[in-house]
């Protein structure tokens, strides 16, 4: 369970989240839209521990624990997963070596034995067929010359092998085709486990047909200004944001 | 993998100051009076028994030195050499010249046993490393060891001290020395020509592939001492070595100077590979101490079809000036040269390669990879020639340099000049930087920000990497990581 108590957080002196409470419970999915610049990127990068962004009130609690003090591989090894909107290329690095390399660092850290050379390979290609990822790509360098789509394909299939407790998805669905977006929703999916909790950022009511949010939260000016139910998506679909936005100001 | 994982686990261990072959030996020495004139040239001469042509040799390069001027083109900045204030032969007392290991000093034994470097070939063959690698071991001014003589002579090949050869295969080392580097040819190596110590010499015989790889081991253990080593090796037509240098030396805080001139000669159809992993004592992260590097490397590709290919992996000196060249004279021949030069702290290095095109349809290849951290600058300075006779002459030069922090320098310098209208160059440079957001993405996936930079670097690198024989690939990586302690946070 991840809980945030009134956030309050800048970057370069300028204030991006203003007092956000939030809290997701194991087991749930949480899904979080709202216009851009309101702060849902920013958002992730506090919440996993990104260098520069200076949390300057609050407290954020992962399964009862602060972790404003851990630095992001920290929170990673607590359990801390995000799926970037815009992920990096790592050149020279192929996908196995980047995966074992952060499996193991992440074990390691957990205390756990590392996982043996075959045990690794069995699983990446087992996680890799489930979302379509061909054999190929593992033995590029991680994300270079990937086509968007393929990116954000990676970015679930990292997400599967390092199984976190709480996960982020920020706008996992935008650059997928249709098939793409049904096969990664089922990848995530399957990844729904009462002992584990997602926030999905995104912009499409589409991804949330897919991946049935328990909750709804419309977020402006680096607040959460409205809760619902996976109805209110459809609602603010039909209608935008300006029923809620204003409240925030 | 298991490397990426060595190479996380040697960055964790290490400090930011610690190098890790800045011991100090208790070796008693013999060593030559302070200073530099006919005599002491005459008296390194003296020492080693030479012949009156070498001993004529020597006096002539030292005589042409007095009236040269230190180069002051590359870019680095270090105060005047006192070539007075130095010693210029340096040998451990009570090693003649190596014979038998068990006459060797066990002193000297424990020094290499301590850099990792076998000199016992039973405990070689019992499995100490997988590969079987013979070594030469060049201890200050004189080789104190050679292993696995007798099985490489069964092959004809000769790998002995060029202080041996010098009296074993006179002919050779009289044909050869000096014939790639002219004693003229630069002042260091003008220095080196005339008060050059030791260093290996290598001749594989025709047709020969060379049964293991050789390695030459340096190590300057000597306060205030030059080290001056000649390497030469010849691979006669249609043969095939590969050769390793490494070296070391102590943590001191003046700086020493090192001064070597290598010289490779490729016949017809033969192929030398030269790797070296120069560890030198960089100095500390102030800039105190370091190994002055300014030698002089050079091949040539003398046969048709012959093909000379060095690898570098630079990780230490406070200064580097060192250009590995080929000089592609047969028809045919190719030239390679792969790089990775690191620079942190305080350290300056200017280097890269020469290719000088002179045969037909010769095709030579660059791929550099400079990596600057903390407060260094790192300069790639490479040279494409292709002269009138050199048709179809083809390069492809490839320039990466990747910034670490905001206090380091890189700068690309190449030189390229086509006086045969058919040559073809190609060229490509880069320079970036490890962002922020590469950084995070890592750390974001478990990585600690050393791992990450680690593993970031190896990818930059690898291209490289994949040039060199396994053991010391793995040797290298680490070697990487170590050097850019203290580059992240
Ligand atoms: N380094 C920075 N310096 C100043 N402002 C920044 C910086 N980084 C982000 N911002 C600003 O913070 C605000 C929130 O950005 P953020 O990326 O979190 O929005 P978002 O909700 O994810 O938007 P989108 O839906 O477009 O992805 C924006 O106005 C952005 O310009
Ligand atoms: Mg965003």
């Amino acid at each position: 369970m991840i809980e945030i108590r009134n956030l309050h957080a800048e970057i370069d002196g300028k204030k991006i989240i203003n007092g956000l409470s939030l809290i997701v419970k194991d087991g749930e999915v949480a899904a979080i839209m709202g216009p851009n610049g309101s702060g849902k990127s920013t958002l992730s990068y506090v919440i996993s521990g990104r260098v520069g962004y200076e949390v300057t009130g609050g407290e954020i609690l992962l399964n009862g624990e602060s972790i404003l003090e851990m630095n992001a591989a920290e929170r990673a090894s607590k359990g801390v997963f995000l799926a970037f909107q815009y992920p990096l290329e790592i050149p020279g690095v192929t996908t196995m070596t980047f995966l074992k390399a952060c499996l193991n660092a992440q074990r390691k850290s957990r205390g756990e034995a590392e996982l043996t050379t075959p045990d690794f390979i069995k699983r990446v290609k087992t996680g890799a067929d489930k979302l379509g990822v061909p054999q190929e790509m593992l033995r590029r360098a991680l994300n270079v010359g990937f086509s968007g789509g393929e990116k954000k394909r990676m970015e679930v299939l990292q997400m599967s092998l390092l199984e976190p407790t709480f996960a982020i998805l920020d706008e996992t669905d935008s650059g997928l085709d249709i098939d793409a977006l049904r096969i990664v929703s089922e990848g995530v999916n399957a990844l729904r486990d009462p002992k584990r909790s997602f926030l999905v950022i995104t912009h499409y009511q589409r991804l949330l047909d897919y991946i049935v949010p328990d909750t709804v939260h419309v977020m402006s000016k680096g607040q959460i200004v409205k809760t619902g139910g996976k109805d209110l998506a459809l609602e603010l679909e039909a209608n935008g944001y300006r029923d809620y936005v204003g409240e925030a100001a | 993998m298991a490397a990426v994982q060595e190479t996380v686990d040697r960055v964790k261990s290490v400090d930011v100051d610690a190098y890790k072959y800045g011991f100090v030996s208790d070796i008693e020495s013999e060593k030559a009076p302070k200073g530099l004139n006919e005599d002491i040239v005459r008296f390194i001469s003296a020492k080693k028994n030479e012949p009156v042509w070498l001993t004529e040799w020597r006096l002539e390069a030292y005589r042409l030195w007095l009236t040269m001027r230190e180069p002051d083109w590359a870019r680095v900045s270090y105060p005047r050499i006192n070539y007075q204030d130095l010693y210029y032969y340096s040998a451990p007392k009570n090693s003649p010249g190596p014979k038998n290991l068990d006459e060797v000093d066990p002193e000297l034994l424990r020094t290499y046993e301590k850099l990792g470097i076998p000199l016992r070939e039973q405990e070689i063959l019992a499995g100490v490393q997988e590969r079987r690698v013979a070594v030469d071991a060049v201890f200050d001014s004189v080789s104190v060891a050679t292993t696995f003589k007798a099985e490489l002579a069964k092959a004809g090949v000769i790998f002995c001290p060029i202080s041996e050869a010098v009296h074993s295969h006179p002919e050779l080392v009289k044909k050869y020395l000096g014939s790639v580097v002219p004693v003229s040819d630069n002042y260091y190596a003008t220095l080196n020509s005339a008060v050059f110590s030791d260093g290996s010499f290598v001749y594989i015989p025709p047709g020969v592939r060379c049964p293991m790889e050789l390695s030459t081991y340096f190590r300057i253990n000597e306060q205030n001492t030059g080290q001056f080593e000649r390497t030469l090796i010849i691979a006669d037509k249609g043969s095939y070595v590969s050769y390793l240098e490494g070296c070391t030396a102590p943590k001191r805080d003046e700086n020493q100077l090192h001064a070597a001139v290598v010289e490779l000669i490729a016949l017809d159809d033969a192929e030398i590979k030269y790797s070296t992993v120069q560890n030198w004592y960089p100095g500390d992260s102030e800039g105190k101490g370091g190994i002055y590097n300014f030698v002089t490397k050079r091949g040539d590709c003398f046969g048709a079809r012959s093909k000379i290919s060095w690898t570098q992996v630079e990780t230490g000196s406070a200064i580097t000036w060192k250009y590995p060249s080929c000089i592609l004279r047969g028809d045919n021949s190719r030239g390679e040269f792969y790089s990775i030069a690191i620079s942190n702290g305080r350290q300056q290095v200017d280097s890269g390669t020469k290719m000088i095109h002179l045969g037909k349809n010769t095709t030579s290849r660059i791929i550099s990879k400079g990596i600057s951290a903390g407060r260094s600058n790192n300069t790639y300075r490479g040279q494409v020639l292709a002269q009138k006779r050199a048709s179809n002459a083809r390069n492809f030069t490839n320039c990466d340099s990747l910034l670490i922090g905001e206090t380091c320098g890189a700068h690309t310098i190449p030189y390229i000049e086509a006086k045969n209208a058919s040559a073809v160059f190609e060229h490509e440079a880069t320079t970036s930087k490890i962002s922020e957001d590469q950084l995070f993405y890592c750390m974001q996936r478990g990585l600690s920000a050393e791992e990450a930079t680690a593993l970031i670097v190896n990818g930059f690198v690898r291209d490289v990497l994949q040039q060199l024989p396994m053991e010391f690939a793995v040797e290298a990586q680490k070697l990487i990581s170590i050097s850019l302690e203290g580059s992240v946070g």
